[in-house]
């Protein structure tokens, strides 16, 4: 583990980058899009030669280390700003410097009428160095500093248009979403702190096996409400489809491609942890289960091309977390589906991004169809990927879709029975309303509106399409053929090859069910949106109607937390003012009301001050006889 | 006759004295009982003086009595000098200090 | 005479120059002021550099007699954490400055009082900070008060008056309670047969614990109301918002830290069975602080008493590092403090250039400020991200420290302290919302951006706050020896590990 390489240039480049648009200002504005671009591409060239590098090498000397300085030293508590490469964060950094890669390519046409098309490269150059240190880190703290830098660039990109009071409110939304779940990791660390004296990820691999059942279970719980924060899990997930007002390539990068699978990989590289804890990874599972059947459900009824996209993202995050809750080899078929579906959400994205930009800015698929005609290259690369996040074969989401739910109905009893079954329905609904998103944009009749000029999209957006269309085809089948991935992993998630043998059905019985499932779903939608209503129609059933209001999850938190919080905000400040600021001014106010009426006594007769002196006088002497009797 | 009775005497004539200090409005009577209140006191000194054999009493009189003929001179001066601005000799006209 | 007395008496001899200087020509009184801070800063850095950080006792003391009947001295020394306060200060008196270049104009009096009243108050604050005599603490700590006093009551806005009223009454009644337990204290060195107001003796001697318990509480509500922490906080909303955005950020970002800086000072090294007494009470109120603060500070509608309940909210932890006691939770405090001077000046300064161009501070009158006013309002962004203690800000490595520490002997309290982190997000993200996101409105548009002066007076309290974010190692390194010493004399040692490899 001692192999030390320069890895610091992963996040110095983007972050230079960054910081040297952002202080320039207009001055940057003619080149800054390409300088951001380089920057970006280098780092992923930086990241294939050190994944070659890696591969050259054997076995424990695969990982790489670098320490760049000692960060933080008090007493014990000694942190490092130190760097780890291994065969987990490679993944991570080829998926996020070539996706991100391809999305800047992406937005330079994007973005081109933008007056602060500058500021938004800078925004994304911040949030590639701060997803790099996120996953480059090599101690909790660490990750804490990425993990937070990706929320504020997803806060900033979010936010990038917030003119518009609603997507500056969207911005706040997710950063105060993404916090509740900081909070669970600030938390963790210090659990982790006060039980194995570091936080460093080797050092917590190290005391796990000491630590109680009660710690790791506690240190688990926190984990994963971090990652429910960031991947907008059950019960944090009502901040994602709110995120969508960010520019779309932003939703393909962050909220689809990298950032919201933050949480997978918090929780693969704390596998140590979960697979110490039953418990905890109960809890995984639960949060997997019920996000990956809400996003789906939610996916089903909504009109907005983006959001419907969101919401399936919500669904498929749900896949992977219920996949690193299942032990060992589930953390391996997380990632992959992690990567696969890098691919083709981002493709999607980019694909939704590509139509808004022929139909000005439209979102509404209600007000789309037929754009097959017209955007030939957008429907095949969005095709491409509807295949694969369907999961036929032989797309990606085929190989790493199915390999989760075979490993949920591995799971063992009563319980992987009750996985299995509810990941065949999330493929059923996930082929149901992405039929729907296909049907609804790219056939049947034109509804658009008189305005509409729909066209196809220039070279430099529909090049990155098809560059993670090709992903969204060949991934799957690269990083399954002979267990590559599997293999790769094993290091670092201690994966136990005897798991594999016992299946509870045979992987191509799984198949015929998960394809059965998928073309009902794929028949109902195509059965039902032969013919489409510009306005969404309003005598449709209670399920429908909850999902169009994202299953109410909004409601709950304003009925839960935001408007008993504003209640007591507000009588807090009152009673702020009132009683304590009130108590000072009754001091005050005695003061000053016994003050005028001691005044009456100087009324200016010598004889009134003499009668005083007087009674004073008769008082003392009174005073000191009756203590002398 | 017995000693005491200087002493009843001179709380009658202290009591008089500031009685008249407080009633009366006339500057002028207001201060000859100031004075009598300060004799009052010195008939008691004198006395104390006789009671208990020694000249201490005496002698604290005769300062007073120096301090009295002071107060004397500034008294009735700043009377004639209140008397001069405003023709009135009345104390309670002379109740600036309350604005 | 030592270089910390050099440092003492510049500012003084600065108010001295300025006093002889032409009132009418103001610009060349705030030129001469500004060159005295500059050369003050200059020497604190020197010193700072010449400062031994492995040595944790005192150093650059220097001992006079002043009332010698009594055995009171003109005593002076510095250990790390004084260090790091002092350096707060020097540097943040030039910024100050330079960014309020023209708020003395529209004051009572004119500019020249202004320079003389700001640089006196810059030796008494270094004098605090270094005063190794209780007696000579006591006497700064109390006439600090009255530059204050001048500055907001002569060149604030608003309510003046009576903010500065009722500033002075409170911090009076506090200091009227230390005098009391400094007399005491006294008394009782007598009774031991050795009169002294000498730091490093008092706390040497024996007290029983009745005694400890009042003369603690004597030193603490005074500390408690400088501090200040709930529920002795409302005069700092009120001066604050009256006060010229300059006096808001040495009257919160150094006048306040005298507070923290007492109780480890004084309350912890004089009377430790007290503080052990009163711990869980105190840990309680700061906990209350931490979320009563923050809770304020999303219902405010004025930007500057969103600041100070901002700080009330932050002092809340700080108290907690303090008297969580551990090494993390006590270095922490220490960091904190300073990192709250910056982030607060940021806070302050930003808010204030924003309410003097849109002549309201009331959030709500802004909007948009990012169309028109970028450097502006990325200044206040960044100062909000201080404040809600973002990673890679100097913020976050104190706040983290103090709830790592905290959380190690006291959970529960560590875990509603980190819930203060959502409000804290909440409070500084409205605020931005409502005053730089948005659409312009026609009132703001006409919002110029910063000048070059601003720009330079803003750019090294941001450099510091990032830097220090990335790089603590100089100010940790330097105020982990206090802590040490602090924990040694209370006799307590951090808790170990559970599990032990």
């Amino acid at each position: 583990m001692t192999i030390s390489t320069n890895l610091v240039y992963f996040i110095a480049l983007p972050l230079f980058s960054s910081g040297l648009l952002l202080l320039l200002g207009r001055k940057a504005d003619k080149w800054g899009h390409i300088f951001a671009t380089l920057v970006s591409a280098s780092v992923f060239i930086i990241g294939v030669i050190e994944f070659f590098a890696m591969q050259s090498r054997e076995g424990e000397a695969r990982a790489a280390t670098q320490k760049l300085f000692e960060w933080i030293s008090v007493g014990s508590f000694q942190v490092d700003a130190g760097l780890l490469l291994d065969q987990l964060s490679i993944c991570f950094v080829l998926l996020i410097s070539g996706v991100g890669t391809l999305i800047h390519i992406y937005s330079i046409a994007y973005m081109s009428h933008d007056r602060d098309r500058r500021r938004f490269f800078a925004y994304l150059n911040l949030f590639i160095a701060a997803m790099l240190l996120l996953v480059l880190g090599d101690s909790y703290l660490n990750l804490y500093v990425g993990w937070e830098g990706v929320g504020l660039a997803s806060y900033l990109l979010i936010g990038f248009w917030n003119e518009k009071p609603a997507y500056a409110a969207a911005a706040k939304k997710a950063f105060v979403a993404n916090r509740v779940g900081d909070v669970g990791l600030s938390l963790a660390i210090m659990i982790a702190f006060t039980q194995f004296g570091t936080v460093t990820f080797a050092g917590v691999k190290e005391g796990a096996s000491g630590a109680s059942a009660g710690a790791l279970t506690a240190i688990g719980a926190m984990l994963l409400l971090a990652a429910a924060g960031k991947s907008a899990q059950f019960p944090l997930q009502s901040w994602l489809g709110d995120a969508m007002a960010g520019p779309t390539p932003v939703s393909a990068l962050i909220h689809a491609a990298t950032m919201v699978t933050a949480g997978v990989y918090l929780i693969t590289r704390s596998n140590f942890i979960f697979d110490a804890s039953p418990t905890a990874q109960l809890m995984v599972v639960i949060v997997g289960a019920i996000t990956l059947l809400f996003g789906a459900l939610i996916g089903t009824a909504k009109d907005d091309i983006k959001k419907a996209l969101a919401a399936s993202t919500m669904s498929q995050i749900g896949y992977m977390i219920l996949a690193t809750g299942l032990g060992p080899i589930g953390y391996a078929f997380a990632i992959m589906h992690l990567i696969t579906h890098g691919f083709f959400k981002a493709g999607l994205f980019l694909g939704a991004g590509s139509v808004m930009h022929g139909m000005n800015d439209e979102v509404n698929m209600r007000r789309y169809g037929a754009l097959r005609k017209v955007m030939p290259i957008t429907a095949a690369t969005f095709g491409l990927g509807y295949l694969a996040i369907l999961g036929v074969p032989p797309f990606a989401g085929f190989y790493s879709k199915d390999k989760i739910i075979e490993t949920a109905f591995d799971s063992g009893g009563i319980q992987g029975i009750l996985l299995g079954i509810i990941t065949l329905l999330g493929a059923g609904i996930t082929a149901f309303y992405m039929t729907r998103v296909m049907v609804l944009t790219f056939t049947g009749t034109k509804r658009w509106d008189e305005k509409a000029r729909p066209h196809e999209s220039p070279f430099l957006m529909w090049a990155p399409m098809a560059a993670l269309a090709v992903g969204s085809v060949a991934s799957g089948f690269l990083l399954n053929s002979g267990s590559a991935l599997v293999n790769w992993l094993q290091p670092v998630v201690n994966e136990n090859q005897e798991y594999h043998s016992e299946h509870l059905l045979p992987p191509i019985v799984v198949s015929i069910m998960a394809l059965t499932v998928v073309a009902i779903g794929v028949a109902i939608a195509v059965i039902k949106y032969r013919t489409v209503p510009v306005v969404a129609p309003e005598n449709v059933l209670g399920i429908t109607k909850a999902a169009r209001k994202d299953l109410y999850q909004d409601s709950f938190n304003e009925a839960i937390f935001m408007r008993p919080g504003q209640k007591l905000t507000a009588g807090l400040v009152n009673t702020d003012y009132k009683v304590v600021d009130g108590l000072v001014r009754l001091v005050g106010w005695v003061v000053q009301i016994s003050a005028s009426n001691l005044r009456n006594i100087q009324n200016g007769y010598v004889r009134s001050y003499a009668l005083i002196m007087v009674l004073g006088v008769i008082a003392l002497i009174a005073a000191v006889w009756m203590v002398t009797l | 006759m017995d000693i005491s009775n200087y002493i009843y005497l001179s709380a009658i004539l202290f009591t008089i004295g500031a009685i008249g200090v407080v009633v009366r409005r006339n500057a002028i009577v207001v201060f000859m009982c100031i004075e009598l209140m300060l004799n009052a006191a010195n008939l008691a000194f004198v006395t104390f003086s006789r009671i208990h054999g020694n000249l201490a009493g005496q002698v604290t009189s005769f300062f007073t009595m120096v301090v009295a003929a002071c107060e004397v001179v500034v008294g009735l001066a700043i009377i004639v000098a209140i008397y001069r601005s405003r023709r009135s000799a009345s104390v309670d006209d002379a109740s600036l200090l309350k604005r | 005479m030592s270089i910390l007395t050099s440092l003492l008496l510049l500012p003084l001899f600065g108010a001295l120059v300025v006093g002889f200087l032409p009132a009418s020509n103001a610009k060349l009184v705030k030129q001469v002021a500004l060159a005295f801070s500059l050369l003050v800063a200059l020497v604190s850095i020197v010193m700072a550099l010449s400062f031994d950080r492995n040595n944790s006792a005192m150093q650059f003391t220097e001992v006079r007699t002043w009332i010698s009947a009594f055995n009171i001295n003109y005593a002076v020394g510095i250990d790390g954490m004084a260090l790091v306060l002092i350096l707060m200060t020097t540097i943040l008196v030039p910024v100050v400055f330079l960014a309020g270049w023209n708020e003395s104009e529209n004051g009572r009096w004119n500019v020249k009082v202004f320079y003389i009243l700001l640089l006196i108050l810059e030796t008494m604050m270094i004098g605090v900070f270094s005063a190794t005599d209780v007696f000579l603490f006591y006497v700064i700590f109390e006439a600090m008060l009255l530059p204050v006093y001048f500055l907001i009551g002569g060149y604030g806005s608003g309510e003046r008056a009576a903010a500065a009223m009722k500033f002075l009454l409170y911090s009076l009644f506090g200091g009227l309670l230390m005098l009391a337990a400094v007399i005491g204290l006294y008394i009782i060195s007598v009774n031991q047969g050795g009169a002294t107001f000498d730091i490093a003796r008092l706390s040497q001697l024996s007290i029983d614990s009745t005694t400890q318990n009042w003369l603690f509480l004597g030193f603490f509500i005074a500390f408690a109301i400088k501090a200040p922490l709930w529920p002795f906080h409302t005069w700092l909303p009120t001066a604050a918002t009256s006060a010229t955005a300059g006096t808001s950020t040495l009257l919160l970002g150094v006048l306040d830290k005298v507070g923290t800086y007492g109780m480890i000072r004084f309350c912890m090294s004089f009377f430790p069975d007290a503080t052990k007494t009163f711990t869980p009470a105190i840990i309680t109120l700061a906990v209350i602080s931490i979320l009563y603060g923050a809770f304020l500070a999303i219902g405010q509608k004025d930007i500057n008493s969103l600041i100070a309940f901002t700080s009330i909210s932050h002092f809340g932890f700080i108290t907690l590092g303090i008297f969580a006691l551990t090494s993390q939770s006590l270095t922490g405090a220490i960091f904190y403090m300073v990192n709250h001077g910056f982030g607060t000046a940021a806070l302050f300064l930003t808010a204030g250039w924003m309410i003097k161009r849109r002549g309201s501070s009331q959030i709500a009158d802004f909007g948009g400020l990012q169309r028109v006013a970028p450097v502006l309002a990325w200044s206040f962004f960044i100062a909000g991200l201080s404040a809600l203690a973002l990673p890679g800000l100097s913020s976050f490595v104190s706040e983290f420290l103090v709830l790592l520490g905290a959380f190690a002997k006291y959970p529960v309290a560590a875990i509603l302290g980190t819930l203060g982190i959502i409000l804290a997000a909440l409070y500084v993200l409205l605020a931005v919302q409502r005053a730089i996101h948005g659409e312009t409105p026609a009132s703001s548009a006409g919002i110029s951006d910063l000048n070059l002066r601003e720009k330079i007076a803003i750019a090294p309290v941001i450099a510091i706050l990032v830097l220090l974010g990335f790089y603590p190692k100089p100010a940790l390194e330097v105020i982990n020896p206090t802590t040490q010493t602090i924990m040694t004399n209370a006799g307590v040692s951090d808790p170990a590990a559970k599990v032990v490899k």
